[in-house]
């Protein structure tokens, strides 16, 4: 365990590259995924084919995503961009269904209640489905959030600096404290961000109390991957 | 009305804040994207970017690059545990960066697979004429670090082995190596061709690293393709085979550079690789595994040693 | 976009389809990993996660059990295990494990805890034993959502099992990594594009599957 001790400076920096390349993922797939989501949930022929697509999206292996991305986006392999992009690719495979699940819950009698008080389409969907749907969705969010986190890793390879590199260099060196340390600092980097999220989620939806929570039926979204 | 307060927007707000926040940051403090200095401005004190593979041996390699020119005046930026060359030498072509250690005979292989050249002087021939503009290699070192058929003490003495050619005639032998190892001339067509030996590759997609080397020592295969510089081979006691007929492609180190490496930088590299031999670089990666020392200290330690510092 | 023709014409290439290094033999390799790693998971991750959805004991562990493990970086774990264990598939196979692990766990609870409690509430009433309480009327209720874990799971293992292939197993991560390393993108995305045809194959089975253990009574209201 020496190895840790003399090397906290470089477990350090690879922490906050780590960070600074999941964060925008994880916005970005929840964003974008609102959208999509929402269309998947409104046109019914669109259903099928987008969460399909989306499920899809998982299941292309990450090592050559992150190798071809470069080649149709025109940016360089270790670029942040690249990497960033992959994972909102991945992301919004776990996002685009839980959002769709989490808008088609909407009790449709609350969303006829918008309606009669002359709420337009835009001033609805924020302020009316967004908040009622809130809790699944950021069941959804928590789990992109973890599983990105971990994605990060896979870039390592590459040469794209995050705790990954703990796994690549440890094992080269054979190191096992690094790699040790790589993975529990991973896993300890997804669970405060999941404690921070379940806080932000109390914060922004205050009426769902932890007690209330447990009662919300488990969605897709804590099921999917 | 709103269901919204305006705790939720403060609240939203921060969220937004916090992404715009990490996408500006991605940009600078993780070091990927490199340096962008004006070529134009290569007099006076330049700044070189020193690149190095995802390889703790090549990271050494570049450490002691970069110590060296910092040593005589210049600003150096690193850019370590670059992947391997279809992620770095593009960048290389691209201007991001500037020296690279590397290996002759894989650097040729990767521009030209079917160069016929087997020693390092008709390589770094080769490698002028297939290396994109703006670039070009620096005078080797004796150092290389190269592939080769490895086997254990206890193996070679039972079938009495010192050269690949005395495997001939030995039954159901595999090798471990990376799977590319069957496409390359000193693969087991290669072998079969050159000295009559049959042997199968068991593909392990480490590079000579632990995988392969306990593939060896648990008897899973006879025959490792481990690297000469490996410290696994002295320390586990493990026999390199001779190659007498020079079937391996030697992978002597030598430096990739740009334009933006003058006459005099290229005289401090010149000056490390002179000194850098073959038993050295086994000794400073001995250093990085078995002591688990850092790529900069081993660097620092070796560059007084030879008086360079 | 003449890397993707390319990678359809690798595919397409009779001298890539047979023996024991073809696309076949390969793709067998590929699909017999998934199985045995996600059977494997189901051994352990069902029972759990009926006795968790069905006593609600240590659903608190079990959520935090499900994220640990999603948050477990394959990359650590099957370098970890290189070291430890070497080549071969016990490696890479506890890797698959642990990735299907929390997809079947949160699956299995969600789906028993998702069982309507008027339908649970009834059961007893009618004299049921909790075994067949758990049997005949919470499993069934919640099959759809159980499938639906060992669903996302398989897609998963599918993606990674590429990975048994870095330690010297077979399956379609042998065309991956071979394409990797000499620059034959074709090769390389020719085994991607494999592998997401076998997750489409084995998604549409998983659906199918998924409508066919739906009770017929549930089926209106999906």
């Amino acid at each position: 365990m020496r190895w840790i001790g003399d090397n906290l400076d470089v477990i350090g920096g690879h922490l906050v590259s780590h960070l600074l390349l999941a964060v925008p993922p994880i916005v970005a797939s929840f964003l974008l995924a609102l959208p999509v989501g929402w269309l998947a949930g409104r046109v019914r022929w669109l259903r099928a084919p987008l969460l399909s697509a989306a499920g899809l999206l998982y299941a292309i292996p990450s090592l050559p995503l992150f190798v071809v991305l470069p080649l149709v986006i025109g940016t360089g392999v270790r670029d942040a961009t690249n990497i960033i992009v992959a994972l909102t690719l991945y992301g919004l495979a776990l996002m685009v269904p839980a959002t769709a699940d989490a808008l088609r819950s909407v009790d449709p009698r609350v969303v006829d209640a918008a309606d009669a008080l002359g709420y337009g389409g835009v001033r609805r969907f924020l302020t009316v489905e967004l908040p009622v749907a809130g809790p699944t969705l950021l069941a959804g969010l928590r789990v992109v959030a973890v599983s990105t986190i971990s994605l990060v890793t896979v870039g390592a390879v590459l040469g794209v600096p995050s705790l990954g590199m703990l796994f690549t260099d440890g094992f080269q060196r054979n190191i096992m404290p690094s790699i040790l340390a790589g993975i529990v600092l991973t896993i300890a980097l997804a669970l405060v961000v999941d404690a921070l999220l379940v806080a932000l989620g109390r914060l922004v939806l205050p009426w769902t109390r932890p007690a209330a929570a447990a009662v919300v039926a488990p969605t897709q979204a804590e099921v999917a991957p | 009305m709103s269901v919204f307060s305006r705790r939720t927007l403060t609240a939203v707000a921060a969220v937004a804040g916090l992404g715009v926040l990490a996408a500006c940051g991605t940009s600078d403090p993780m070091g990927t994207s490199p340096a962008t200095t004006d070529p134009g401005a290569a007099t006076g004190d330049t700044t070189l970017v020193v690149g190095s593979q995802a390889y703790y041996s090549n990271e050494i390699i570049a450490e002691i690059y970069a110590q060296a020119l910092e040593g005589a005046g210049y600003t150096v930026e690193r850019e370590y545990q670059i992947g391997q060359r279809e992620v770095y030498l593009p960048e290389l072509e691209a201007g991001d960066l500037d020296v690279m250690p590397e290996y002759g005979g894989n650097l040729l292989q990767y521009y030209n697979s079917d160069a016929e050249v087997t020693d390092t002087a008709s390589i770094v021939e080769a490698l002028g004429q297939e290396l994109p503009d703006g670039l070009r290699v620096l005078t080797p070192a004796e150092a290389s670090d190269q592939d080769s058929y490895t086997v254990t003490r206890a193996f070679a003495d039972e079938h009495n082995l010192t050269a690949i050619g005395d495997l001939a005639g030995i039954n159901g032998l595999t090798i471990a190596a990376n799977s590319e190892f069957a496409t390359r001339p000193y693969g087991p067509d290669g072998v079969q061709q050159a000295y009559g030996v049959t042997i199968a590759l068991t593909p392990v997609e480490d590079s000579g690293g632990p995988l392969t080397l306990r593939a060896l020592l648990d008897g899973t295969t006879q025959v490792a393709d481990l690297y000469t510089a490996d410290p696994a081979i002295a320390d586990n006691d493990l026999v390199v085979l001779d190659d007498p007929e020079s079937l391996i492609l030697p992978q002597n180190v030598l430096p990739l550079v740009s334009e933006r490496v003058d006459a005099e930088a290229e005289a401090v590299l010149d000056d490390v690789n002179a000194q850098l031999s073959a038993s050295d670089l086994q000794e400073l990666n001995a250093q990085s595994v078995n002591e688990q020392r850092r790529s900069a200290d081993i660097a620092s330690e070796w560059l007084a040693a030879k008086g360079l510092a | 976009m003449n890397y993707l023709l390319d990678a359809f014409a690798w595919i397409a290439d009779p001298a890539h389809q047979a023996g024991p290094n073809g696309i076949w033999a390969r793709l067998g390799e590929h699909l017999g990993y998934s199985v045995v790693g996600v059977l494997l998971a189901c051994l352990v991750a069902v029972p759990a996660g009926l006795w968790v959805g069905h006593t609600g004991r240590g659903r608190g562990l079990a959520v935090g059990l499900a994220s640990a493990a999603r948050a477990l970086p394959t990359l650590g774990l099957v370098t970890l295990l290189g070291l430890l264990l070497g080549i071969g598939l016990v490696g890479p196979m506890i890797a698959f494990v642990a990735l299907a692990l929390p997809s079947i766990l949160a699956g299995t609870y969600a789906g028993v805890e998702a069982a309507d409690r008027v339908a649970v509430d009834g059961a007893r009433a009618a004299g049921m034993t909790e075994w067949q309480v758990l049997t005949r009327v919470e499993l069934p209720l919640g099959m759809p959502l159980l499938i639906g874990g060992i669903r996302s799971a398989f897609l998963q293992v599918v993606a990674t099992a590429t990975l048994a292939a870095y330690v010297g197993a077979g399956g379609l991560g042998r065309f991956l990594f071979l394409g990797l390393r000499t620059q034959d993108y074709p090769q390389m995305l020719a085994a991607s594009l494999l592998v997401v045809g076998l997750a489409l194959v084995a998604d549409i089975a998983f659906g199918l599957l998924q409508r066919f253990a739906t009770p017929a009574g549930l089926r209106t209201t999906r």
